[in-house]
């Protein structure tokens, strides 16, 4: 008996390995979380054009694309963590991981080669600021958030959305090299935004939460509680949206966007918040949901349209009002 | 048995398609790298590009 066929023996003793990979690009496509994605490019975009000094445009695309890909990057450890919690919830069962489709392995190693990858080239291409905050999200995301708070807090998402919230001051970081207030307020803007946005679906997926034993707010505290909370943070978000306008950020048009959707968003709330039972609940929880989406891609696209078309900053048009 | 056991792995027609795209990806995404790293280098250092001891 040869040598060979003495190890295939032994071989044979081994558990199986998992059979060839089954998957797909598009479902490495959606380990990167595209829909999140969109939201990091929109914010990250604004934090680079809002900043006081450019970066050239090329280097400013490939600067976009770093965060984008870190932020996917996060997306995809995250769905490696969460594969046992993702396969009992409707909503992420049928996601790469706990659908089979990839291996978790597949996940970590596509995760962690892309979040170095990315914070590298951004590194390269813009400075080592803006990358250190690259790293600094993903580890927040990754670590902080789904290994750490997600299981054990119903605040999970309240302090975790600081990962989500970071893309305008990594953008800010790229075309500048530095941070400050302006970026602050943009990261304060959706950190303030996340709880409201979040709780709305946990208020309707709640027996989801349940099942998978993520102690969201509803499921802790009841949905009476959360509703409540869902309105106090919207009525403190809605100046903090309004702010851009009048810290240089935003002309007239931002601020005539950011009243509108902001009062907007109390109203939805309060709606949430009176409307407690049945079918009418589920309504509007979803409605408040859906209008958060708009919301911020609203005060996000009036910044940029303000931007490319050139309109001056509110201070600067009213001169010494202000 | 044994001629599955001499041929090891044998993939199936969707299993060969899946690889194929992965692998298409894969030489995609080095493709754009070298672009990158080449748009980064020029648009960082512009002139200085041919600007070297000898």
């Amino acid at each position: 008996m040869s040598l060979i066929q003495e190890d295939r023996l032994e071989r044979a003793a081994i558990p199986a390995l998992p059979g060839p990979s089954l998957a797909g690009v598009e479902d490495y496509l959606a380990l990167l979380k595209p829909r999140v994605m969109s939201l990091v490019v929109v914010t990250a975009l604004t934090g680079i054009v809002a900043a006081p000094h450019g970066i050239h445009p090329v280097l400013a695309a490939i600067s976009l694309l770093c965060i984008a890909i870190g932020a996917g990057a996060s997306g995809a450890l995250n769905m490696w963590w969460d594969a046992d919690i993702d396969a009992v919830m409707a909503r992420t069962a049928n996601r790469p991981v706990p659908s089979g489709r990839v291996t978790p392995g597949e996940a970590l190693g596509f995760g962690a080669t892309l979040s170095a990858g990315s914070v590298l080239m951004l590194g390269l291409t813009a400075n080592w600021l803006a990358a250190g905050l690259l790293a600094f999200t993903i580890f927040f995301y990754v670590v902080i958030y789904t290994m750490w708070l997600k299981r054990w807090t119903p605040q999970n998402i309240v302090i975790g959305g600081l990962a989500g919230a970071m893309p305008p001051m990594v953008g800010w970081a790229a075309a500048t090299g530095s941070v400050s207030l302006g970026s602050a307020v943009l990261v304060a803007i959706i950190f303030m935004w996340t709880p409201p946005h979040f709780w709305a679906l946990a208020l309707v997926k709640s027996d989801d939460y349940r099942r998978a034993g993520v102690p969201m707010l509803p499921c802790v505290a009841g949905p009476d509680e959360t509703r409540r909370q869902i309105l106090l943070y919207a009525i403190a978000l809605a100046p903090l949206g309004v702010a851009p306008a009048f810290i240089g950020l935003g002309g007239p048009a931002y601020l005539a966007v950011s009243v509108v959707v902001g009062l907007v968003f109390v109203q939805r709330a309060w709606v949430v918040w009176r409307v407690r039972e049945g079918e009418a609940a589920r309504r509007a929880a979803m409605g408040l949901f859906g209008f958060s989406l708009l919301h911020l891609f609203a005060l996000f696209f009036t910044l940029l349209a303000e931007k490319a078309l050139g309109v001056a900053a509110l201070p600067d048009l009213l001169g010494g009002w202000m | 048995m044994a001629d599955d056991d001499e041929r090891g792995v044998v993939l199936t027609e969707e299993q060969k398609r899946r690889r194929r795209s992965r692998s298409l990806a894969i030489a995609l995404a080095l493709a754009a790298l070298v672009c990158l790293f080449y748009l980064v280098t020029i648009f960082k250092m512009g002139a200085n590009v041919a600007n070297r001891a000898l």
